[in-house]
């Protein structure tokens, strides 16, 4: 007989007391620990997901900030730019005023001295002629310089065409005024009296001469009635030295600049 | 000659006696437990471990899968007795290398014992997954005039799953020694390597039946 029973039953209980122990030290522990270790691999990926999400984040922050910081250094070195640029158009601007101011300052300063070397140049000048003239007519003709211009003055009144007398005439007749002779210098009695006596005869007037000294006019003798004049003066003679002597200045200046 | 390690009788009293079979299927057992006692009792959760575990790790891997892929969904109800069915087989036919050395899965009574165990173990699993009256269903479809056929069905592939395991190796078993007597060299290397071939396929092919009735008693498997 091939099968015996016994046996056949003991063999089966024999497989379920091993089918309960290979449960028990096999599968359960075996299984357990691959659980285990897939939940801890699972685990550790969902860490590392979560750890790459907030480096992400992290990434992604500092680019935002790095960005905004960027924009911030643009925007300030923009501003910073355009305000020296400001700056430099303001001290620009300033240091040209300056300079204007300077330069009118030089100019006025150089014209306040040309003015003053012309006028001493007119004084001297004036001064020079007189002391020239006086001294050439005393040694020369015996006249002294004031005589001379009486005369000279007392000629030219003479000698005025019939036109500008008949002019003279008309105004001094119809002006209330006395005839004014003005003169750089004192007059003596009998070059007053000349002069008058002159006027008189040549303008056929009998209205009074007042006589009056002036340092306006430039040694010489004028007469004038209301807008009419007759008149010697070296005032001409010395406006011409004195063009003339500007005239040399400003080239003397101009090659000096 | 011998045909079944049965008949070698170490003890006798009465209906009770200690056979070579018994004998050889307890050593096997202490083998099997004890093995994976030593191995489980070092287990390591971790990523670093050792060989042995790693061994292990892949068998019972492997018949979770094995159980998986026949249709079963929730494999640790079932590794037990399937996985310990393919465990015993194979290393009861791999010990045919040793010498006098004579597997239990030669002897029928051994794999008659299986085998009923299997017919046993389906409609249990049937029921723990349907119910009753859910698995006792399955014998009256499509129409209650299969219900015969299902009986029959039951039995023979009970009887089959026993006689195929028991032929094979016996058969082997007693090639091998014939040839022996016949060839002393060479040959019956050969035979012997292609025994623990059929040995490892006859494992196989006895648990994946034993999933495949299981599988068919549930409803997990059509569903």
């Amino acid at each position: 007989m091939l099968i015996d029973w016994f046996t056949v039953i003991a063999q089966a209980v024999n497989f379920l007391i091993l089918v309960w122990l290979l449960k028990r030290f096999l599968y359960k522990p075996v299984l357990d620990a691959i659980d285990a270790r897939e939940k801890s691999i699972a685990a550790q990926l969902e860490d590392a997901a979560a750890k790459e999400a907030a480096a992400a984040k992290e990434r992604d922050e500092f680019q935002r900030k790095n960005d905004e910081f960027a924009q911030q250094r643009d925007g300030m070195l923009k501003k910073a730019g355009e305000e020296a640029k400001a700056e430099r158009q303001k001290m620009v601007e300033q240091a040209r005023q300056e300079a204007e101011a300077l330069k009118n300052k030089l100019q006025t300063a150089a014209q306040n001295e040309r003015d003053g070397l012309s006028r001493e140049i007119t004084s001297r000048a004036q001064q020079e002629v007189f002391a020239i003239a006086r001294k050439a007519l005393s040694e020369l003709a015996g006249a002294n310089l004031e005589e001379r211009m009486t005369e000279v003055f007392i000629q030219r009144l003479r000698g005025l065409d019939a036109d500008e007398k008949a002019n003279l005439t008309a105004f001094l007749k119809t002006s209330h005024h006395p005839a004014l002779v003005r003169t750089a210098f004192e007059l003596s009695p009998p070059q007053c009296a000349a002069i008058e006596a002159a006027i008189k005869e040549t303008l056929s007037t009998s209205n009074e001469v007042q006589f009056e000294t002036s340092s306006a006019i430039v040694s010489g003798i004028e007469l004038t009635t209301n807008g009419h004049k007759v008149a010697w003066s070296i005032a001409d003679y010395l406006a011409s030295l004195e063009r003339n002597v500007g005239e040399l200045l400003d080239d003397t200046h101009g090659n000096e600049k | 000659m011998r045909l079944s390690s049965d008949e070698v009788i170490f003890w006798q009293h009465g209906f009770f006696k200690l056979n070579e079979t018994i004998i050889t299927t307890w050593a096997l057992m202490l083998v099997l437990v004890l093995g994976a006692k030593w191995i489980t009792s070092r287990l390591s959760p971790g990523i670093h471990i050792s060989r042995w575990q790693s061994t292990l790790e892949i068998i019972v891997s492997g018949i979770r899968k094995q159980i998986q892929e026949v249709g079963l969904q929730r494999p640790e109800v079932y590794i037990g007795f399937i996985g310990t069915l393919f465990l015993f087989i194979a290393l009861s036919n791999l010990c045919t290398i040793l010498p006098y050395y004579e597997p239990p899965t030669g002897s029928l009574s051994t794999t008659a014992a299986l085998a009923i165990c299997v017919c046993i173990a389906v409609p249990l699993f049937g029921i723990a997954e349907q119910g009753i009256g859910g698995y006792l269903k399955t014998y009256i479809k499509p129409t209650p005039l299969m219900l015969p056929f299902h009986v029959i069905s039951e039995i023979s592939r009970t009887l089959a799953l026993a006689i195929r395991l028991f032929g094979n190796i016996m058969s082997g078993s007693i090639i091998l020694g014939i040839l022996l007597t016949i060839t002393p060299f060479i040959f019956p290397v050969v035979m012997s390597a292609l025994g623990l071939l059929t040995g490892m396929v006859q494992a196989y092919i006895f648990s994946i039946l034993a999933t495949v009735y299981i599988a068919a008693a549930s409803s997990e498997r059509s569903e």
